[in-house]
């Protein structure tokens, strides 16, 4: 390999989807699952850690392939790919983490339909080699779990009172507020609308600190 | 070689399809022990929630031991006959035609006794299912646990949180005369000091219509055997 793995082209690859190139609030991708598994840190969280791993995964092989694909079946032999590490990913959740599973339910299966993933593999995998492929999905994998487990904690917070961590559990922390003064949980955090708007909000922040994003007006 | 001629296409895709199924068939032979002990023991923990006793999934199993003392499969005269009660698909059993297979599960500790009956139904988007307990009269309520597949969450999803569940609890599924009443769930609350309905859940009425469909259905097969 004529440059290091950690060299600052790559470095980029794994940076950029945190902030300037996140899949959610600047691609505005996978937004669907977004909104649907973000009312518990916890299944945000094993959401997060499934996507990483079929993004891997799929990046990887199909970086590997991308010679010998024939191009005019791409697509779907990248479906195919994807569409095994998710049901993998579906069985070792059913067999190990079988709560978490019946509450991701469909969204599992859905990550075969996650635009994050096939955008990844069509614009990244297909025309780099594998090395920094694993880092592109990386990158877009942890720019994707993190607005993820931003938007469940608070949404978890504000709408149940609680978080539920992964290992450590469920942990109070507005309930004994709501039992003793009057403080009232709000019920819309825990419904999907609320989840694009928090969103929105964190597109706002972030686009009010980072100028670039900002397009400009004609 | 040619990557993009009509033979390697053909070709590659074969192979590819080979490969992937079977290494798919491998993870799902490999892991389906653990995926059917995972279903089975939610199900020991569904029953036992009915009587009340909250355990964890890994003491589900112990649990269901030392308290379900019976497991009895009834035909649709509620006789008993021969099977495992604790095998029985329900769902299936009200599709299919001929012999019927009803399970009961009987309860018994420190020398108090009750009897667990499955249940199922369809809520407003999906799937519901329960089990509600008897007390060692048949008739009384000792506990219902209801849990569901995707009910609105705040509305009809409410029928697994406790304060829907807890006020089954004393109700009698006959009246003095010994006539079949099950339970009803009442929209718009249930009158003081009624023995047979409880409150339904506002804005849920088709979940709660639902329980209550499920519940005067699956009792009314029960009644021969709860009577004798």
């Amino acid at each position: 390999m004529s440059e290091s793995l950690f060299s600052k082209k790559n470095m980029k690859l794994i940076k950029d989807p945190l902030n300037d190139d996140n899949p959610i609030t600047v691609q505005v991708l996978g937004i669907c699952s977004a909104l649907a598994i973000t009312v518990k840190v916890e299944t945000a969280f094993v959401m997060a850690i499934s996507v990483l791993f079929v993004l891997i995964g799929a990046n990887v092989i199909v970086s590997l392939l991308r010679k010998v694909i024939p191009s005019r079946i791409r697509i779907i032999v990248q479906l195919v790919i994807v569409a095994s590490l998710v049901i993998l990913v579906d069985q070792v959740l059913k067999a190990f983490v079988y709560d978490v599973s019946k509450q991701l339910s469909v969204f599992v299966g859905l990550i075969i339909t996650n635009c994050i993933i096939m955008g990844r593999l069509e614009a990244f995998a297909l025309g780099n080699k594998p090395g920094a492929s694993f880092l592109d999905a990386v990158g877009n994998a942890f720019g994707y779990g993190m607005i993820l487990i931003v938007v469940a904690f608070f949404r978890e917070l504000f709408g149940s009172g609680t978080l539920t961590l992964p290992v450590v559990g469920k942990i109070e922390i507005l309930t004994s507020l709501a039992n003793n003064t009057g403080y009232e949980h709000n019920g819309l955090m825990i419904l999907p609308p609320m989840a694009l708007i928090t969103v929105g909000i964190y597109i706002w922040i972030q686009r009010s600190r980072n100028r670039k994003l900002i397009e400009e007006n004609h | 070689m040619d990557v993009n001629s009509n033979k390697y296409t053909i070709g590659f895709s074969i192979v590819m399809v080979v490969i992937v199924a079977l290494l798919l068939a491998f993870a799902s032979e490999g892991l389906k022990p653990m995926q059917n002990q995972n279903i089975e023991r939610e199900k020991m923990q569904n029953i036992l929630k009915s009587v009340g006793i909250e355990v964890t999934r890994d003491e589900a199993q112990d649990a269901y031991n030392k308290y379900i003392t019976e497991e009895i499969v009834l035909n649709d005269k509620g006789e008993q006959i021969e099977g495992d009660a604790f095998k029985v698909d329900i769902l299936k059993e009200y599709k299919s035609g001929g012999q019927k297979n009803f399970p009961i599960f009987i309860y018994e500790s420190e020398g108090s006794k009750k009897y667990i009956i499955p249940l199922v139904g369809k809520g407003l988007w999906g799937p519901i299912w329960g089990y509600i307990a008897l007390e060692s009269d048949k008739n009384t309520v000792a506990g219902a646990s209801f849990d569901h597949k995707g009910e609105t969450p705040g509305l009809g999803a409410e029928i697994n949180q406790g304060w829907f569940q807890e006020p089954f609890v004393g109700k009698k599924i006959f009246d003095e005369s010994g006539d079949y009443q099950s339970i009803r769930v009442i929209k718009g609350g249930a009158p003081e000091g009624d023995k047979h309905g409880v409150d339904a859940i506002s804005g849920g009425t088709i979940t709660s219509n639902g329980v209550t469909e499920m519940l005067v259905r699956t009792l009314k097969i029960y009644e021969p055997y709860l009577k004798s």
